[in-house]
């Protein structure tokens, strides 16, 4: 287990740097290696984690919970490293393509490199670092498409995540104040003792810690009020980044806020930790579902569907019956592959499109042969239908939710998924499904289009050439950081009405397609190893608490 | 002074550690109209430093050795290090504007300097009153400072909140590290050498980020200001 660990701890950031040295088309084959070998070694701990806990190099420790945050980051790596090959494409020759395709792949290695090492960490310090570093990796991946659009949403993503996580710091340090009480001055906030001794510890600073922790991890977590930075820095980002973004990064955080809820739970009982993220939760879904209906742009309204999820575990947690964590655990696997695949579905789109506006993007159905019927399906999955993953979990959330007699937070989520699900529904099918009209309506008002998603035509496999969006020399992707305004913020885009159909690039197609295949299996029937797995978390989150 | 840490009657060691605490909240304060980037970037490291002197009081006092490296290494970096990281990134900003000391920051409150300070106070008696509530006792430190340290913190919220401009936000954020340093300084000054190095080492990473992105948005916006950030809306 040693060398697994080590492994995952290693190869990524070696990855990382080879990608800023070699050439490109090494750079785009070793993330692709590195993501599915990182994907293969995060499966391989599942069994062992599901018997019992992995301790490596003194300051790693893998439990059941940390493996299932483990698997949802690693499956979304490897979709998104294959996914990016399309996205980037081949045989681009722009002055600065190279820098920016580079620093992409380098950056999506180290922060799939930090999201995979938080979850492993054995202390609450440790963790805290890992999610920090998270969020000064992802902040450039935000800003790295150089618009000011880009600009702008990074700079609020980094001071509204920093803000919030300095919070959370002063959440540890009480922590670590009150574990102090119990285990002497010199401990290093490491979870497995603070966790045997949390009937000892003093009730006010794990409550305040805890609070604080809701409040500073959640505003990573996109939990409503501190949520604002999230629709901005998605719909910014790379659509690589945003996947991850949303499927892996906004999971993680809720798996710091589980280790603060083990060891309040464990010290002052399940009910202040379940009554403040029940607020949090109903506030956050309800607020997001609304959200959902008014959006103009396909990546902001699939961020405020984020919101809305992470909404569902916050109550899912909340209900506290062992069907309900076991939902909400599953959830975040499901949502990670339908987040992923809705998220990279849209960037389909987007680059088909050459816009993120809803008004604009008609008839995807008959223009993506492929990436329309996945993106529908990642749709229908993300609003909880059956057979996909997430009605499983959310049926379990809501059958535990019953179970633990609370009736009323239940009534509300149900009310709360199916807006949000008619919300989705309507846009999206407007975009999938409308015909396009005979002469498309140009845009009304410049749209401001990332620079990496609307490039040059794709000469992937099963590309098809000359399929850009915007006439010829107009899209200069605004690739070097540190080139000022080479491409205007805004420029008008038409969707032609000569344009083919057919994929961008079949890399863009296969992870979806694995993602769709990934849903499937865990609505339908669970791997024993995973249902395991699950419930052996489940029994490390509720143990504590009976 | 009810709570002093060991005796009923303020020590000098309790008295000189409450008065460098104080000294940490004016400087919040007076980050609220400091009107140069320089001079933020001053004002920062004089924080930095007073929270490494009173680490250093408090190992003399208390007899923690490893606050002595602690203190180093946090005045190394925080009074020294970052700051001058700051100033290699953030240096030229100010060519095109029309201060010699950088760029211009006077101005960029959302309210005027007398009601942001206004509001800064109600908050910050408002943290000192709830954590002296909790009753939460150090052994090292008088618990005012915990209370203060609260304060700072809240103040330095404001700060981010009020001043519009991203310089002073990302000193807020900076300084919002400083006021959760003395909170560990006081309840945690227990806490492991290796994992304060850590954090500190984090805060580099933090800091060097912080300076990308202020000349990303430089670069962008032609000033420091977030008064056009608002075209992410809905």
């Amino acid at each position: 287990m040693h060398a697994v660990v080590l492994l995952l701890l290693i190869l990524p950031v070696a990855a990382a740097l080879a990608c800023l040295r070699v050439p490109l088309p090494a750079a785009r084959a070793l993330t692709a290696v590195t993501a599915l070998a990182c994907f293969g070694l995060v499966l391989s701990l599942v069994p062992a984690a599901a018997r019992g806990d992995i301790s490596a190099l003194r300051f790693v420790r893998i439990d059941a919970l940390s493996s299932v945050f483990l698997l949802a980051t690693g499956f979304l790596y490897a979709a998104v490293a294959l996914y990016s090959i399309g996205y980037l494409g081949q045989g681009r020759h722009e002055a600065g393509f190279d820098r920016y395709s580079r620093r992409l792949w380098a950056g999506l290695n180290l922060f799939a490199w930090a999201m995979l090492t938080a979850p492993m960490m054995s202390s609450l310090a440790l963790l805290w670092v890992a999610i920090e570093v998270t969020t000064v990796i992802s902040a450039l991946l935000v800003a790295i498409e150089n618009t000011d659009g880009a600009a702008e949403a990074a700079w609020k993503y980094v001071l509204i995540a920093s803000a919030g996580l300095g919070l959370a710091l002063l959440a540890t340090i009480f922590a670590y104040y009150a574990g102090a009480q119990a285990l002497g001055q010199s401990y290093d906030l490491a979870f497995g003792p603070l966790l045997q001794v949390a009937g000892r510890l003093p009730h006010a600073p794990v409550q305040l810690a805890f609070v604080l922790a809701v409040l500073g991890f959640g505003t990573k977590m996109g939990l409503f009020p501190v949520h604002t930075w999230l629709p901005d820095a998605h719909s910014e980002a790379p659509t690589p980044v945003s996947a991850l973004l949303s499927g892996s990064l906004l999971a993680v955080s809720f798996y710091a806020i589980l280790r603060f809820y083990q060891v309040t739970a464990a010290a002052v009982g399940p009910r202040l930790p379940r009554d403040v993220l029940l607020v949090f939760g109903i506030a956050s879904l309800l607020l997001a579902s609304l959200y959902l209906f008014g959006q103009r742009d396909v990546k902001r309204l699939l961020a405020y569907s984020s919101v809305e999820h992470m909404g569902i575990l916050a109550i899912g947690m909340s209900f506290g019956a062992p069907i309900a964590v076991a939902g909400v655990l599953l959830h975040v696997l499901a949502h990670a592959a339908a987040k992923g695949n809705a998220f990279m579905g849209a960037g389909v789109l987007v680059r088909k499109f050459g816009t993120k506006r809803i008004s604009s993007i008609r008839g995807g159905l008959d223009l993506l042969p492929w990436s329309g019927p996945l993106f529908l399906l990642a749709i229908l999955a993300l609003g909880a239908m059956p057979p996909f993953g997430i009605f499983r979990s959310e049926f379990e959330i809501v059958a535990g939710g019953f179970r633990a007699g609370g009736n009323a937070a239940a009534a509300v989520l149900i009310i709360g998924v199916t807006v949000a699900f008619f919300g989705l529904a309507a846009t999206t099918g407007r975009m999938l499904l409308q015909p396009r009209a005979g002469a498309p309506e140009r845009a009304a008002e410049p749209v401001p289009v990332p620079a990496g998603a609307s490039g040059p035509p794709m000469a992937g496999p099963g590309g098809v050439p000359g399929d850009r969006p915007a006439g010829p020399g107009s899209a200069r992707p605004a690739a070097d950081a540190s080139i000022p305004a080479v491409l205007p913020a805004s420029r008008p885009t038409a969707p032609g009405p000569g344009r083919r159909r057919g994929e961008p690039s079949a890399w863009m197609v296969v992870p979806v397609a694995a993602g769709a295949v990934a849903l499937i299996v865990l609505g339908v029937h669970p791997p024993a190893e995973l249902t395991h797995l699950l419930a052996r978390a489940v029994s490390e989150l509720t143990g504590a608490a009976r | 002074m009810l709570a002093t840490a060991g005796a009923a009657a303020p020590s000098v060691f309790s008295g000189g550690a409450t008065v460098i605490a104080v000294g940490v909240l004016l400087i919040e304060f007076w980050m609220m109209r400091q009107a140069l980037l320089r001079d933020q970037v001053r004002l920062y490291a004089a924080q930095s430093a007073l929270i490494s002197v009173l680490a250093v009081v408090v190992a003399a006092a208390r007899h923690l050795p490893d606050l002595y490296v602690l203190a180093g290494l946090s005045f190394a970096l925080k009074a020294v290090i970052v700051p001058i990281v700051l100033r290699r990134l953030l240096r030229g900003l100010g060519a095109r504007g029309t201060s010699p000391g950088w760029t211009d920051i006077a101005g960029s409150g959302a309210l005027s300097l007398a009601s942001t300070v206004l509001i800064a106070i109600v908050v910050a008696a408002f943290g000192f009153f709830s954590v002296a509530a909790l009753g939460i006792q150090s052994p090292v430190l008088p618990a005012t400072a915990l209370e203060i340290s609260v304060a700072v913190v809240l103040v330095a919220f404001v700060l981010m909140i009020m001043r519009r401009d991203v310089a002073s936000q990302a000193i807020g954020f900076l300084s919002l590290e400083n006021g959760v340093s003395l909170t560990a300084l006081v309840v945690a000054a227990g806490l492991p050498l290796i994992l304060e190095v850590v954090f500190l080492f984090d805060l580099l990473v933090v800091a060097v980020v912080f300076g990308l992105l202020i000349r990303v948005h430089h670069g962008r916006a032609e000033s420091l200001s977030t008064a056009d950030l608002t075209s992410l809306r809905g």
